[in-house]
């Protein structure tokens, strides 16, 4: 293992006490407790660590936050691997393990590389061009670039981890514990609101961790340790490090990711889950969310080795790691004049200060020079020289406006390059709450304008930057979140942390530096780091007349990586506003999006996965159903017996000794999934007008009777048979897909419409169990359970109900059939289900009584030609496509859906009707969703006139039988029609679609 | 996620709620004597305003009253909710709408 050969030798946040051990790209190193993966491998003078999404140059890290471009990594292996990974937020821990992304072979030796040689082949807009031209191309290519191109693998195992969801509320809600936050939260905290504080990192203090800032007369860090104390201790104050607020949603809704066991890899407890999801509803909201350095844009500026200026401070202050040993600091405001004075304390070299401002004046430019730091100004940094990493800068002077260079080149040796561009305050979670932003001339970038929301942003985050003015403002905010959440700072309450005013110079707003050569030719100047988008590409895009930010965000993909481009938009905005001659705020921006950071999907999903996924219903039977080996079918969330097998059968033998056995003996269904709403009232009956298609005013106490119902667009919804059980009181039921729906449906129409009906819906079907008993002999099975229930065909007649004892157990008995044989429906309440069933099954025995699934089912009811809602009909289908014109009342003046039915496209000839479809080859079985011609060709295209919609072998009739929709099938029986299949086309001629008793002598009998 | 306040319940998440588009469309007393293009517009045609907006909604995974809300569909800003058969309350509609 190699050491820590670019370690300083004293200081930082890390615990020199606790080395680890980690291993990336296949090489172990060694980093400390408090690293995060980048530092360690700064630490470790690793580079480089990454090759660029398009051209696969090779790449350095740049950030030491959420931003970071290039360090995306890919964390650990096998099922609990991770993609999209910043190394700058990735904790170190023992036995950690990662490797770069888009690195194909390797990071080092890179075949991908050719891309760069080919880079006139792959300009802005490539991928739509692709698409476009030639035809087919795309096909070829998309090989070599999904292969060369992405970021990273998602696991192909199931995660293993736990991940849990958390939902709560907030008086305060503050984003961000750097000085501004940490204040904001103090005064919160103290009115006795409840608080929730959220950070992304590890601890608390967001700038000040990395030292030298003085708060109230001493070190910040000391202040930042009082003031978590102080909010751990109060009651109402949640504190959540490691996690980072990554959506902000209508109605001051946020989403939190928290890191739980992230950072502890193996060593995590079991009883924790690896990360929770807050979402949190918010009286207030305080956006201390900070900001985001941004780099100038010079020839190759993509160079291992160049970085933003404040992370190499954060590098070199908070992770005693040292990101170079010769630095170049290039910038246009005083900021990073402190980084320079930093990177000097800790023994780096500093060879210049690059600083396009003329004359850079004040304390800290002067403080720089004492020094004995040269200081450059009026010039910058136009072009990185060397092989992989940076070797060189090539500093020129600058003429007055900043458009072009002057002067003699100077050649300054360095291995790092730290640039500071200005600040970019950190906008996102303020854009995604509706916020309006405006442009500060003299921050040169976006500022919280206008709330949408009930939200304040505060600190770097609303562009205030003095840590003086932070701390006054984040105290001030925080009081008066509270205030309107209803909190009132109780008695004298302590006053606002101070700190010693600080004096800076304006920045001087500058983007792309001038450069002595065409941009593009030879030198490459990038915005987007992430997706390799060039000053060029932009020029290009411009050219090509994509003017909008928005058109020219996607045509070259800037800002569209995982990154959302936090550290190049602003500046890709600024480059585009000059080549379009316009000023920025004109421009405009490109809209922020949820997350802020990448989330995983196993987070979103939580504990829903698995059998946890989507509720399962079961019936009162369904213990037997398992016990006896059954195939369970998923209808809805209810778990449905699909057919019973024996021993050595095969599904398709099973299913047909079930249907022999109704239709020749006696067969026995668990049927208490069918939805059953209970009607009562004084106008359940005009409700029943209203929303069936038949009249129901004669249906006497006692009878049930088949019912359709429309949507008002006159479209097939539902239908079931509803029995008149007193006066005022109705059972309906329903599919029992469709129960849910329906309940919801009448609801609806009585609570919006017809407010004046006195009448009240409760679903029932959980309360019963329903066994249907059918076949010839199921009036013989079930004499044998009930003495009080009249079985004869005269006394109990089709189409009837009576109410009795069965088993021993109070029972509704319906005399309904969906099979087309005598049957009978006997209802239990749920808990007597199992009982009735085996008493059932019991008594059959000499019967041979055969339990039947839905497959069975499904077939007897196709042999009758009765529609299944949802197979024979789609949302498009009236009850005349469908031959049930009989059952529409002509009579009604009106019900819903009537007046659609006379709409020209519905009452029009040759719509999609239902037929029977008879193969010629009586053994060949359509396969269902297959398209009709009347016309087969060689190959498609072929004029298509129908599809089936159900399809079986069918025991009974010892032939195939289909049902299709067929336009202008009514008038096609008779016809032969074909259905092209692969290698094959089918025959078969049209029919009515009913292929059994098609008279109903056998369900009457 | 919208915070909407139910006449019965008080304020619930969204997810708890079924939107059920346009209120105050009436159902025609007889639709026989309209004409296909009036029942088209019944049946079809909505507002669809950039402003405030008259909806029904219902709480499904509540108390399952249906109820109307009016809400702003740019700000999602909710500015009234009331109870089936009231008519919509005055909400500074025009004022509102001129704020996008
Ligand atoms: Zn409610």
């Amino acid at each position: 293992m190699s050491p820590q050969r670019h370690r300083l030798a004293a200081g930082g946040r890390i615990d020199r006490s606790r080395p680890l051990n980690f291993t990336f790209n296949g090489r172990r190193f060694e980093g400390y407790a408090g690293d995060t993966l980048a530092s360690a491998l700064i630490a470790n003078g690793v580079t480089p660590v990454a090759r660029s999404f398009k051209y696969h140059r090779p790449r350095g890290i740049v950030g030491a936050g959420a931003e970071e471009p290039n360090a995306i990594v890919q964390l650990e292996t096998g099922a609990r691997t991770q993609p999209n990974q910043r190394a700058t937020r990735v904790e170190l821990y023992d036995g950690l393990t990662a490797a770069s992304v888009n690195c194909w072979p390797s990071v080092n030796f890179d075949l991908g590389a050719v891309n760069n040689l080919l880079k006139r082949l792959l300009p802005a807009g490539f991928y739509y061009k692709t698409f476009m031209w030639p035809p087919g191309f795309w096909m070829r290519y998309e090989y070599f670039i999904r292969r060369a191109a992405g970021l990273g693998k998602a696991p192909a195992a199931p995660d293993p981890d736990r991940y849990d969801k958390m939902h709560c509320h907030a008086d305060v809600l503050v984003v961000g514990g750097g000085p501004s936050g940490l204040a904001a939260a103090l005064a919160a905290g103290r009115t006795g609101a409840r608080v929730i504080l959220a950070d992304g990192q590890n601890e608390f203090g967001g700038a000040l961790l990395d030292g030298g800032a003085e708060i109230d007369g001493g070190p910040a860090l000391d202040w930042v340790a009082a003031a978590v104390a102080e909010l751990e201790a109060m009651a109402e104050v949640r504190l959540l490090p490691r996690a980072t607020v990554a959506g902000y949603y209508d109605h001051n809704y946020l989403t939190i990711v928290e890191r739980v066991t992230d950072h502890l890899g193996a060593a995590a407890p079991a009883n924790l889950p690896r990360q929770r999801l807050w979402k949190v509803r918010a009286g207030q909201v305080v956006l201390a969310t900070g900001s985001v350095e941004r780099p100038l844009v010079f020839a190759d500026n993509d160079r291992p080795g160049i970085m933003l200026a404040s992370a190499a401070a954060t590098y070199v202050n908070r992770y005693a790691a040292k990101p170079g040993s010769r630095a170049v600091v290039f910038t246009n405001n005083d900021s990073a004049y402190r980084v320079a004075l930093d990177l000097a304390e800790a023994g780096i070299e500093v060879a210049a200060v690059v600083d396009p401002r003329p004359e850079p004046e004040g304390p800290l430019p002067a403080r720089t020079r004492a020094r004995g730091i040269e200081v450059l100004g009026g010039q910058a940094v136009v072009a990185a020289h060397g092989g992989g990493r940076v070797a060189a800068v090539e500093v020129m002077g600058l003429d007055q406006a900043g458009g072009g260079v002057i002067g003699e080149s100077r050649r300054v040796r360095c291995d790092l390059v730290c640039v500071s561009g200005g600040w970019n305050p950190t906008v996102h979670l303020f854009s995604q709450s509706g916020g309006r932003l405006r442009y500060d001339d003299a921050l040169a970038g976006f500022v919280p304008d206008r709330s949408a929301q009930a939200e304040r942003s505060v600190g770097a985050a609303a562009g205030t930057f003095a840590l003086a003015d932070c701390l006054a403002r984040g105290f001030e905010a925080g009081l008066e979140a509270a205030a309107e959440a209803g909190f009132r700072r109780k008695g004298r309450s302590r006053r606002a942390p101070k700190a010693p005013a600080q004096e800076e110079a304006p920045l001087r707003p500058f983007w792309v530096v001038p450069s002595t050569v065409a941009r593009g030719r030879g030198t490459k100047h990038f915005i987007d780091l992430q997706n390799d988008v060039t000053v060029a590409d932009v020029a290009l895009a411009v050219r090509e007349g994509y003017r909008s930010a928005e058109h020219l965000k996607r045509y070259t993909t800037m800002g569209m990586g995982t990154d959302q481009g936090k550290i190049g938009n602003v500046t890709g905005l600024a480059v585009l506003s000059e080549l379009v001659d316009a000023d920025i705020p004109s421009v405009g921006t490109t809209t922020f999006r949820p997350p802020y950071t990448p989330v995983g999907f196993g987070l979103l999903a939580g504990r829903e996965v698995g059998a946890l996924a989507d509720p399962v219903r079961k019936t009162a039977i369904h213990r037997w159903h398992e016990d006896r080996g059954a195939a369970f079918e998923d209808v809805g969330q209810w778990k449905r017996p699909w057919y019973f097998p024996r021993a050595g059968e095969s599904m398709h033998d099973a299913v047909n000794r079930e249907c022999l056995a109704v239709r020749n003996s006696v067969g026995v269904m668990d049927a208490s999934t069918l939805g059953k709403i209970d009607i009562q009232g004084p106008d359940a009956l005009r409700l029943l007008n209203w929303v069936y298609t038949n009249a129901w005013d004669n249906l006497k106490i006692g009878r049930c009777r088949y019912g359709l119902m429309l949507g008002e667009d006159g479209m097939v919804m539902d239908d079931g048979v509803t029995t008149r059980l007193a006066e005022h009181h109705y059972l309906m039921t329903t599919t029992t897909g469709g129960a849910a729906g329906v309940l919801a449906w009448l609801e609806m129409w009585l609570q919006t419409e017809w407010l004046d009906l006195k009448v009240h819906l409760t679903s029932v079907t959980e309360h019963w169990a329903t066994v249907a008993v059918a076949g010839p002999r199921a009036r013989e099975l079930l004499s044998a359970l009930t003495s009080d229930i009249d079985l004869s065909a005269k006394a109990f007649p089709f189409m009837s109900m009576r109410a009795g004892t069965v088993a021993g157990v109070p029972a509704r008995v319906f005399r309904i059939s969906f099979t087309g044989e005598l049957s009978f429906e006997i209802n239990v309440p749920a808990s007597y289900g199992m009982a009735v069933w085996n008493a059932v099954m019991m008594a059959g025995e000499k019967y041979g009584v055969t339990p039947f699934g839905t497959e069975a089912m499904h077939i007897l009811r196709a042999e009758k030609g009765y529609i299944i809602v949802g197979d024979e009909t789609d949302g498009t289908t009236t009850p005349g496509d469908v031959g049930m014109d009989w059952i529409v009342s002509k009579k009604k003046p009106d019900f819903i859906g009537k007046r659609s039915l006379s709409r020209p496209d519905t009452a029009r000839e040759g719509r999609k009707q239902l037929v029977g479809l008879l193969t010629q080859d009586p053994k060949e079985v359509l396969p269902e969703g297959g398209q009709i011609v009347a016309e087969p060709e060689k190959k498609p295209p072929m004029k298509m006139i129908g599809h089936v919609t159900s399809s079986y072998w069918s025991a009974s009739l010892g032939r195939s039988i289909a049902l299709a929709l067929v336009y202008g099938g009514h008038k096609r029986h008779g016809e032969t029609v074909h259905v092209p299949l692969i290698g094959k086309t089918v025959s078969a001629v049209v029919s009515e679609p009913r292929f059994y008793d098609p008279e109903g002598v056998r369900l009457r009998g | 996620m919208l915070l909407i306040p139910c006449p019965w319940c008080g304020p619930r998440d969204e997810t708890e709620f079924s939107c059920g588009g346009e209120g105050h469309i009436p159902r025609p007393a007889d639709p026989a004597a309209l004409t296909d293009p009036e029942w088209a517009d019944y049946l079809f045609m909505r507002k669809n305003p950039k402003g405030v907006h008259t909806e029904r909604w219902v709480h499904s995974q509540g108390c399952r009253r249906w109820f109307n809300v009016a809400r702003h569909t740019v700000s999602h800003e909710i500015l009234a909710v009331y109870k089936m058969g009231e008519p919509p309350p005055e909400t500074g509609a025009d004022s509102k709408q001129n704020r996008t």
